[in-house]
């Protein structure tokens, strides 16, 4: 059977780790790689790096993190921000990413996801949907940390962007980012009962008992979350321990 | 022991084929860190380097034989396996490249190292989910020394979304139970594949792969 994923998500803005409270007030707090490895030996499924500065001219910094994991972390890694063409996949690819999200030029160009799904397979493309309740209470697709709308309805989004080749939705509730909350699993669910790829949930864990909730209740085959591991609050192993216990398989 | 055995290593060239398919720079530190030297080459006059050849690959299987037929590897790859007694280690999308023939996208001729086709996974209830990403277990058919020291039902790191079919039973070294099961490791003679990525899959990669450079 296959084990529902445990995803620890760093944050990084001019090659440092961040993390924010719905994505403003932004606290650093350590070196990337170091972190990457920490995670790897806690038996982290696989590491996702969101770039949240994503300015051109710091792109090299984020190949550096990218690389310079690769070299110490035998586990599989998922690099986005600032994915806008198809030079950017190629770089992260070639740095040791295995998974690219794209997210704001998704939006932009939509056949931007299809040309990279069938030049590099849709394995490797995820689509990353960050959606919030709008003024009248939709679920919409937000792009820049959230701060742009987009009029996009978040359920069609999923679906329109799996036609075009995702091979993967990270799907994050800005509602609940930084929230602790839990993830917001009605977004979740509807989304992942209208697609065939795998879902990840992101966005609001407060509490051990909120990744299972994203497996049992969301639908999810994996559940991401960044500050909870970042500040050491919860371990890899002991979030999989609790997931373990309420029934959801896990990598040992 | 084991600082004999590195010391063999540390002498072996290993060539890594770099066909602009994907993620080259894992592969090759696994490499490094099991103490051999990778060779990364676009060039296939570089085949005269190394007995062992991993063929890596992210991507669709049109893609990387057009690449591999525009930058002359076909012929030299199965010259090198079938007359010169070389070994090669396909992993994921590589390991597909193996077969005759895929059917991703559209009909396409592979490097026929290993008989079989390469179909789409088909999703056997309404809550298996293509492509297959994650950690799944790997089961053993049979002894191999690639899976030496390898428990049964390891968990390893798979993201595909086709699937190999061997033409003979003999061939099938693993399955994994998903989308009913599926080949997860061939093996023909020296021809080997992989349908995870060992340099993504913790300790029990490393080990494969270490193994795969003591064959």
């Amino acid at each position: 059977m296959l084990s529902a994923r445990v995803i620890p998500c760093l944050d990084v803005k001019d090659g440092r780790v961040v993390k924010g409270i719905n994505f403003v007030d932004l606290i650093d707090a350590g070196d990337p790689v170091e972190q990457a490895k920490l995670y790897d030996a806690e038996g982290a499924d696989e590491l996702t790096f969101l770039d949240i500065t994503a300015s051109s001219d710091n792109r090299d910094t984020l190949l550096d993190v990218v690389s310079g994991t690769a070299e110490h972390c035998f586990m599989p890694l998922t690099v986005g921000g600032g994915v806008r063409k198809e030079a950017d996949i190629i770089a992260l690819l070639r740095a040791g990413a295995d998974k690219v999200s794209i997210n704001t030029e998704a939006v932009r160009r939509p056949e931007f996801v299809k040309e990279a799904a069938e030049k590099f397979g849709s394995q490797c493309i995820v689509v990353a949907i960050d959606a919030k309740r709008n003024g009248s209470g939709k679920l919409e697709v937000f792009t820049h940390g959230g701060r742009e709308s987009t009029g996009l309805d978040a359920i069609r989004w999923a679906e329109q962007m799996v036609e075009y080749g995702a091979g993967e939705l990270l799907v994050t509730s800005m509602d609940r980012d930084g929230t602790r909350k839990g993830f917001d699993i009605e977004l979740i669910s509807r989304i992942s009962n209208r697609v065939s790829v795998p879902v990840i949930a992101s966005g609001g864990v407060g509490s051990l008992e909120h990744f299972a909730q994203g497996v049992l209740d969301g639908g999810a085959t994996g559940v991401l979350a960044a500050s909870v591991f970042h500040f050491g609050e919860f371990s890899i192993a002991e979030v999989k321990k609790d997931m373990a216990s309420r029934g959801v398989k896990v990598r040992s | 022991m084991i600082e004999n055995f590195f010391g063999i290593l540390k002498e072996m060239n290993v060539l890594i084929v770099d066909y602009g398919m994907g993620n080259i720079g894992s592969v090759r530190r696994v490499i490094e860190e099991r103490g051999a030297t990778p060779i990364i080459t676009q060039y296939p006059e570089d085949i005269k380097k190394a007995n062992k050849i991993i063929l890596p690959g992210v991507g669709a299987f049109p893609d990387g034989m057009f690449s591999l037929n525009k930058t002359g590897w076909v012929d030299v790859l199965r010259k090198a396996i079938l007359e010169d007694g070389k070994s090669i280690f396909g992993i994921c999308l590589g390991m597909q490249l193996l077969a005759t023939v895929s059917y991703e996208g559209h009909k396409t001729s592979g490097l026929d190292l290993i008989g079989g086709v390469v179909e789409p996974l088909k999703a056997n209830a309404p809550d298996v989910r293509i492509p297959h990403v994650g950690w799944n277990e790997i089961e053993f058919h049979r002894n191999d020394p690639l899976i030496e020291g390898v428990a049964q039902g390891t968990d390893c790191y798979f993201v595909h979304s086709y699937h190999f079919i061997p033409k003979e039973d003999e061939y099938i070294v693993a399955t994994t139970p998903y989308c009913g099961q599926f080949v997860s490791i061939v093996r023909k003679e020296s021809v080997y594949g992989a349908q995870f990525h060992p340099e993504k899959s913790s300790k029990a990669g490393l080990r494969i792969i270490e193994n795969y450079l003591k064959i």
